[in-house]
């Protein structure tokens, strides 16, 4: 992996360039868009890339997730995920 | 109505998905004439073109039963005057939306309204990497105005998916169409093998590369994708011809993929109206949730239930779902049968033999002049397929 994928908790995350995220109630899930494609996120990776706005780095990410779903321990997670997303170019990061 | 068959009716419409695939033809008209075109061989019978009122039904119907994706293609889609506001139409609406286009009608205003109407994407298509076999394929002066094109796509932001349909008469041009990608900046380069319904089906011999094109191009694909890394998604696409297994059909009948043609026609996949006995039904007169859920056209091949052998006892039905069935129509002559891809299907040597043809340059079949999509040999061909 290049440097440019290693992800710590100042990294900001942002929706890549060609993608969109919405919620889609028929399939009661957070979805990301593409050209001709779509990706059906399980609940903890919409809950992540939703709050991958470009404004809150992925220290911010984790607290707020860690408060809004009551747990502890998530950081290594975010990370992990976020470092996936960035493989995938479902997020940008500065 | 029964308690019963409301239940049961509740029942079928949990267990089958909503159709999240929306590809609205909006137009079989096309200033070109394409050898492998995928419409209809007889599409110049279907005029009656649906309204902008009536498409904007179809959009909020099929948005309401969870349709996400939405693919403006045709014939050539520019043809169409409203196609901002469709477009625009479907962007309120929720869709992620894609124009599928030749780039012929796209200049610098209509890109702009477009872009303003919310258009998410556009597909660029190709005939060749060179102006000469572009120009020949689709049978008018395009390339130029094809480059110029893409240009503008990219001058407005948008990703560059370049679209390159491959056959006999240009895979060996491979190489050339990849370093056009190149240069237009693609993002994504979609090279698929022609498959053979439509105008396709009619030039099939003319048209289906030999096995030892098709190793060549497969290969110089995939050395430029390690040379290049993943810069640009490539997407290759063999012809199922040279398979023996079929391909799981539009992933499933009736399964995410709704099709509607410009005469207003709802199909489970854009070929299927050459289907015969099977009524499809109107979007003028059927809600999208009837067509979707109850009717006929959508229910006889979803599933498993519908099929014969050697399908109904094989342990890889839910796999492939016997495959295509306008393939299955098409060389078998008969809609129920395995698609004749399969080496189960008893008319599987049918497919052996276009691709052994196929083996033998300058046959007698190879060489018989193209016949060019249009709407005076639509008329004269007068066939389905
Ligand atoms: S395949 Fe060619 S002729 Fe057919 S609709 Fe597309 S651009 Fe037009
Ligand atoms: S027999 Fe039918 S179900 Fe089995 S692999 Fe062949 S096409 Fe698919």
């Amino acid at each position: 992996m290049t440097a440019a994928m290693t992800v710590t908790t100042a990294s900001v995350p942002k929706i890549g360039r060609h993608f969109r995220i919405q919620w889609e109630e028929a399939q009661k899930a957070y979805v990301l868009l593409y050209p001709e494609g779509m990706v059906k996120l399980n609940q903890s990776a919409g809950e992540i890339l939703k709050r991958c706005t470009g404004e809150a780095n992925v220290g911010d990410i984790t607290a707020d997730l860690e408060k809004t779903f009551n747990a502890q321990g998530l950081q290594q997670d975010v990370i992990n995920f976020v470092e996936l997303a960035l493989q995938q170019k479902w997020v940008e990061t500065t | 109505m029964t308690d019963l068959a409301e239940a049961q009716a509740a029942q079928d419409a949990a267990t089958i998905g909503p159709p999240l695939w929306l590809l609205a033809e909006v137009t079989y008209r096309c200033p070109l004439h394409c050898v492998y075109c995928y419409n209809p061989v007889d599409f110049a019978k279907h005029e009656a073109e649906l309204s902008t009122e009536e498409w904007f039904k179809v959009l909020r119907e099929a948005r309401e039963l969870g349709s996400v994706q939405c693919g403006f293609s045709g014939g050539e889609p520019m043809l169409r005057d409203d196609l901002e506001l469709l477009v625009a139409e479907a962007h309120r609406l929720g869709y992620y939306t894609n124009l599928l286009t030749s780039g012929v009608g796209l200049n610098e205003k209509r890109i702009d309204a477009l872009k303003e109407a919310g258009l998410d994407h556009i597909q660029l298509s190709f005939q060749d990497s060179s102006r000469e076999m572009n120009d020949f394929l689709s049978s008018t002066r395009t390339f130029d105005l094809k480059r110029r094109v893409a240009d503008l796509i990219k001058s407005r932001g948008y990703p560059m998916v370049m679209n390159c349909t491959i056959h006999r008469h240009n895979i060996d041009h491979i190489e050339s169409i990849l370093q056009l990608a190149d240069e237009i900046e693609a993002e994504y380069v979609e090279l698929a093998n022609t498959q053979y319904y439509g105008w396709a089906q009619v030039n099939r011999d003319q048209l289906l590369p030999s096995r030892e094109q098709l190793e060549r191009a497969e290969r110089i694909t995939n050395e430029w994708r390690e040379k290049h890394g993943n810069k640009m998604k490539l997407f290759f696409v063999v012809p199922d011809y040279y398979e023996n297994r079929p391909k799981k059909c539009m992933n499933g009948w009736g399964n995410i993929f709704l099709t509607i043609t410009p005469d207003g026609k709802a199909l489970p996949c854009h070929t299927a109206r050459m289907l015969p006995g099977l009524e499809f039904p109107d979007v003028r007169t059927s809600s999208v949730r009837d067509i979707w859920y109850e009717s006929e056209g959508f229910n006889r091949y979803r599933g498993t239930g519908w099929m014969k052998e050697p399908c109904s006892s094989c342990p890889e039905k839910e796999k492939d779902y016997g495959g295509c069935r306008c393939q299955a129509y098409m060389v078998a002559n008969d809609p129920n049968a395995a698609d004749p891809v399969c080496d189960k299907s008893p008319f599987h040597h049918k497919i052996v033999e276009a691709v052994e043809r196929a083996q033998i340059a300058g046959n007698p079949q190879q060489v018989k002049p193209l016949i060019y999509r249009g709407p005076k040999e639509s008329l004269q061909l007068d066939r389905p397929f």
